[in-house]
């Protein structure tokens, strides 16, 4: 009996339709607990981006690009990159050194805590582009 | 007892370098990598080192395995058959490896407090004492990368998105591949739509 | 004996070492030079992660209350960042060899030199 290639892995599309938002949620766990636990901004990028491979992998690359197009993911890299020397340009503008955090809220400590925040946000946002767009470079067909 | 773990783990580390070393199929050699990655993401939990091991863990034996099987299936999957191995570059790297071994037998012991690693220039001590009320958190590495040492942070970011930047510009985004045109879908599921049969600009 | 056990990971670390060091000069396909990259790579993070271990020591994640010895964190953040950078560089080597892949339809090194010395590009 022939099966057709979507036919063969109906298991594998059942089980990774169930998995994804668990992968996507343990991602943002780690962003944003990465100041109290082991994380932070690469490792969940890494994690984010996985999830989207894994889509990718199991229903063709199709689907996945039109689940997070290639534009979107062009904004993501430079949006990243932008938000943490922006940062960085904000503390210069706030009269401290470059990326010195303590200048940003009315308390050091505060301002260390919302720096760290964005910094790390920036990086776990250009670690998914770029790790998606890797994965994009090396599985597209034709 | 952690001791032990860590001898056991190191020694499967050498034996699965020696497999790669070994192996003329490239798909085995690349899941091989996988497994040495995943192994050294072990390792590195024994040694306390729990950021670095989560990292080591996702980036190279899920990301990077990904990375190579990818660039294996536009090029072929087995290196050429050749004769022998040049004895020159086994001499040679036997004889460098003497010669570290022997720069090592000064070296302070794994898991001394009194290292010179340890205690110059005291910046561990500083960092663990003082983080928790410059900075405010718990987590001694996120502080230290993020704020301590943010500037290296940022140039490790751009050097990620020069990497996006490269492969993009080398690869674009469709590829010339050979393959069988046999239909994806069975007669019964809806066809989906290509994208790539309209016309879109990128 | 002792001195045996104390130095065993840096022994370890060495023969990895030259593992990557043999596989990146001895073989000639450059897919498996870059896996011989990445073997070395590997072997130069856990040089760094065994110096910073101190013994009784645990992660240097701060707990309340209590006095614990922690280990060294500055070998771990520098190692965070070189591993993002070895990613990076195996990616944009693994596209280059693509490429050549498609320009020359071979990946083995002795065939490209002989390819390239007939006739050399402008």
């Amino acid at each position: 009996m022939k099966l057709y290639p979507r036919q063969r892995h109906r298991v594998l599309q059942v089980v990774t339709k169930l998995v994804i938002p668990f992968v996507l949620m343990f991602g943002l766990y780690v962003q944003f607990h990465g100041d109290y636990g082991p994380g932070g901004g690469f490792q969940a990028g890494v994690l984010f981006a996985s999830a989207f491979i894994l889509h990718g992998l199991i229903f063709g690359l199709q689907q996945t690009r039109r689940v997070l197009s290639p534009g979107v993911l062009r904004v993501m890299m430079s949006l990243g990159v932008l938000l943490y020397a922006g940062t960085g340009a904000l503390t210069l503008l706030m009269g401290g050194n470059l990326l010195d955090y303590d200048v940003l809220a009315h308390d050091p400590l505060h301002g260390q805590h919302w720096g760290i925040f964005a910094v790390e946000l920036g990086v776990g946002i250009t670690v998914t582009g770029v790790i998606v767009t890797l994965f994009y470079g090396f599985a597209s067909k034709r | 007892m952690e001791t032990v773990v860590a001898i056991v783990l190191l020694t499967f580390l050498a034996i699965v370098a020696v497999g790669i070393i070994v192996l003329r199929d490239l798909l085995a050699a690349v899941v091989l990598l996988g497994l040495y990655s995943l192994i050294a993401a072990g390792a590195f939990v024994v040694m306390d080192a729990v950021d670095v091991a989560f990292t080591e863990a996702a980036v190279g034996s899920g990301v990077s395995t990904i990375l190579f099987l990818g660039a294996l299936s536009f090029t072929k999957h087995e290196q050429k058959p050749r004769g022998n191995d040049s004895i020159i570059a086994l001499i040679f790297v036997v004889i460098t490896g003497g010669l570290l071994i022997y720069g090592t037998l000064d070296m302070p012991h794994y898991g001394r407090a009194d290292s010179a690693a340890q205690t110059h220039p005291d910046l561990a001590v500083r960092f663990l004492e003082v983080s928790i009320d410059e900075v405010g958190m718990p987590n001694v590495v996120t502080s230290v990368l993020a704020s301590y040492r943010g500037y290296d942070t940022l140039g490790e970011t751009l050097v990620v998105f020069a990497a996006g930047v490269a492969v993009l510009s080398l690869l674009g985004l469709k590829r010339r591949r050979p393959e069988e045109e046999a239909p994806e879908d069975a007669p019964g599921d809806t066809p989906t739509i290509d994208p790539d049969d309209v016309q879109s600009q990128y | 004996m002792s001195q045996a056990i104390g130095l065993y990971s840096y022994w370890i670390v060495i023969v990895l070492m030259m593992a990557g060091l043999y596989i990146m000069i001895s073989r000639y396909n450059l897919v498996k030079k870059i896996i011989g990259l990445g073997v070395f790579q590997t072997s130069i993070f856990y040089l760094y992660i065994t110096m910073g271990k101190v013994d009784g020591g645990t992660a240097p994640i701060l707990v309340e209350g209590k006095e614990l010895v922690y280990s060294n964190p500055v070998p771990h953040v520098l190692i965070l960042t070189a591993i993002v950078v070895g990613v990076a560089t195996s990616a944009v080597a693994l596209a280059l060899i693509v490429r050549i892949y498609e320009a020359y339809d071979t990946i083995e090194e002795d065939e490209l030199k002989a390819i390239e010395a007939l006739e050399p590009d402008a």
